[in-house]
């Protein structure tokens, strides 16, 4: 009896050390280098390419419409790009879903005034190494990677909104 | 059969999923939009299925390991 | 499948909590990005059984509420209308009504990417009393890939004898469950669930009653009560998968493996289809297949009086197959024709079973002793329901 409880000891002290170790993913980071560039086309036809916005802050937000946080958070984008757009700043949409015409309709019931990007072949989310959803990032006016968010609850539009107004003000 | 509730090998079946703790997630969370469907829910209309299963619990013999819960968009 | 050396099942139900209680206080440990509560919603649904000689319906009413983003409660209230002839009431005693009220409340909590929920139930009934409270925790790993369950529950049951005031016998009942749901691919995913139940106390029925071989009688049979093991331990192991096809179908498949130590093994298989249709529409079809081997002390006929330590005759215990085909439909409607709800659906599904006993005989039927015919009968269940998400 001694040697199936020692056993069992063991085997969830080892669940205990791999939780422990997985812990490494924190929700908001600061990060550094150059935003890797990418071109997407938005969902008014139009093609957008990061480089061109080189001087605007710019925040990236991946969302899918079957991502409640990601619906959630949409209204507060909304009112952060409207506050700061005049001082140079825009919110990038980038839909990470292959079907086009579920961001379509999202849209077209919810309508936001930042552009929804396509990124239905997710290669601009394996650039940016989405590991999430949602997951936000800032960029500043030098197009350098400054802030990653993961995922989103309620209050965390507040750090987004502080980050801008940082950045910004460079 | 009565070899699958021994102790030992349960725990060794709880082992090697441990053994996976540092693999990369196969599937990217971009990826999810059919996981996320309410149809790939195990229990879409909990109402319902607690209901029938205690239809059963009551006119069968065998109980538990009815309920299964995970899946879904993996957000946040 | 044989009985479990009692000397194993008490040395994993004695491990258990403390291995339960590592595992919780080495979860709130782990600091990573959270998981989501569950949706917010009502339900009211309305349930009817028609078998074997027994009608039973009720409403059934579900309300689950966030009050934050790591917060949510929901409570349950059940009845049950019992109107009663069946096949062991007409043999051995009278029809009755009764009704059964369950009450339930449950809270969860989300904490980073672990969910505790607890719950406390409260089933009462003429003659029955039952209170349980569960314990469970969800947890979220390997990129929320994989989920791991454990659970706990305690409950506790009083039993009465209708027309006997002075008859008070209890039970308690401890459940342990673990499961482990897998995403296997972008269409796939499949969870394995083990549960261990183990039960102490009265465990029988008060009114049923076993029969033996009497040729003192006319009938030739006489009856006597039916004498339970005070114990009862058991183990059920289920593996089911949902997989997503293409043009949007989800097709699910279920196995369950039980065994005990009164000598019930079971097997249950269930396959079925969810299918939208149009925008709105939603059908469900499914086919379960459940088979069980009889207990240990289950006899249709003794041989004579006190012929074992322990007699049954509950067909519930005996050895039997039942097939259950079902169907569904669920109309859904958006929040365009009733803007205070995100979402709302209106569903109806029809289930029927066939019960066929392999060792129980129908007494009801003419047929000299023990070669009564075999005992079978169709049910029929209908659960109508309307839910709303807020």
């Amino acid at each position: 009896m001694k040697t199936v409880m020692l056993k069992i000891v063991r085997n969830y002290v080892l669940l205990f050390g791999c939780l422990v170790a997985w812990s490494g993913i924190a929700a908001s980071a600061t990060i550094s280098g150059p935003a890797p560039n990418f071109s997407l086309k938005s969902l008014s036809g139009e093609n957008i390419k990061l480089s061109e916005l080189t001087g605007n802050v710019v925040l990236i937000n991946f969302w899918a419409s079957w991502c409640g946080p990601c619906r959630q958070e949409m209204p507060f984008l909304n009112a952060i790009h409207n506050k700061y757009e005049a001082l140079g700043f825009t919110v990038l949409g980038v839909n990470v879903e292959e079907q086009v015409a579920n961001a379509k309709s999202f849209i077209a019931d919810r309508p936001v005034d930042f552009p929804i990007l396509i990124d239905s072949n997710n290669t601009v989310s394996r650039l940016y190494e989405v590991i999430a959803m949602p997951t936000t990032v800032v960029i500043d006016r030098d197009g350098q990677l400054r802030f990653l968010h993961r995922g989103y609850q309620a209050g965390d539009e507040v750090e987004y909104r502080k980050m801008v107004k940082k950045l910004v003000r460079e | 059969m009565a070899m699958i509730f021994r102790p030992g090998y349960f725990l060794i079946a709880v082992i090697i999923l441990l053994a996976s703790c540092s693999a990369t997630p196969w599937v990217q969370p971009y990826e999810r939009a059919n996981l996320a469907d309410p149809i790939m829910s195990f229990d879409r209309d909990p109402i319902a299925t607690s209901y029938m299963g205690h239809v059963y619990d009551s006119r069968e013999g065998a109980r538990g390991a009815g309920v299964a819960s995970g899946g879904g968009c993996g957000c946040n | 499948m044989r009985e479990l050396p009692a000397a194993a099942v008490v040395a994993v139900t004695n491990k258990r909590p403390q291995a339960l209680l590592l595992i919780i206080l080495s979860l709130y440990l782990v600091d990573i990005a959270a998981a989501v509560l569950p949706e917010d919603r009502a339900d009211a649904l309305f349930h009817s059984y028609d078998g074997g000689g027994v009608e039973i319906t009720g409403p059934s009413v579900l309300v689950r509420k966030s009050f934050s983003d790591s917060v949510s409660g929901s409570l349950h209230h059940y009845v049950d209308n019992v109107s009663s002839a069946s096949i062991d009431v007409v043999t051995t005693a009278s029809p009755y009504s009764e009704s059964r009220t369950e009450n339930s409340i449950a809270l969860d909590y989300l904490h980073n990417k672990t969910l505790m929920s607890m719950g406390m139930t409260k089933s009462v009934e003429p003659d029955f009393d039952a209170s349980t409270i569960s314990i469970n925790f969800s947890q979220d790993m390997f990129g929320d890939l994989t989920t791991v369950n454990m659970g706990f529950a305690m409950g506790d049951n009083i039993v009465g004898r209708n027309g006997d005031s002075s008859f008070d016998e209890q039970a308690t009942t401890r459940n342990y469950r673990l499961s482990v749901s897998q995403v296997i691919s972008k269409n796939l995913i499949m969870a394995v669930a083990f549960e261990t139940i183990s039960d102490e106390g009265f465990l029988n029925n008060p009114y049923r009653s076993v029969r033996y071989l009497d040729p003192t009688t006319p009938q030739q049979y006489s009856f006597q009560a039916e004498v339970y093991p005070r114990t009862r331990s058991s183990n059920a192991l289920s593996l089911r998968a949902r997989y997503f096809l293409e043009r949007r179908a989800a097709i699910f498949a279920s196995y369950r493996i039980y065994g005990d130590s009164w000598g019930i093994s079971a097997n249950t298989l269930e396959l079925g289809y969810t299918l939208p249709l149009r925008s709105n529409w939603i059908l469900e079809s499914r086919i379960r297949y459940y088979d069980q081997s009889g207990a240990d002390f289950y006899s249709d006929l003794f041989p004579f009086q006190d012929a074992q330590n322990f007699l049954a005759r509950d067909k519930e215990l005996s050895s039997f197959s039942d097939l259950t085909l079902g169907v569904g439909v669920s109309y859904e409607f958006d929040n365009r024709t009733w803007s205070t709800f995100k979402r709302g659906s209106l569903s109806f599904y029809y289930d029927y079973i066939l019960f066929d006993y392999e060792d129980f005989r129908d007494l009801t039927q003419p047929g000299s002793v023990g070669n009564e015919p075999l005992y079978s009968f169709n049910a029929g269940i209908i659960r109508a329901f309307a839910s709303l998400w807020f």
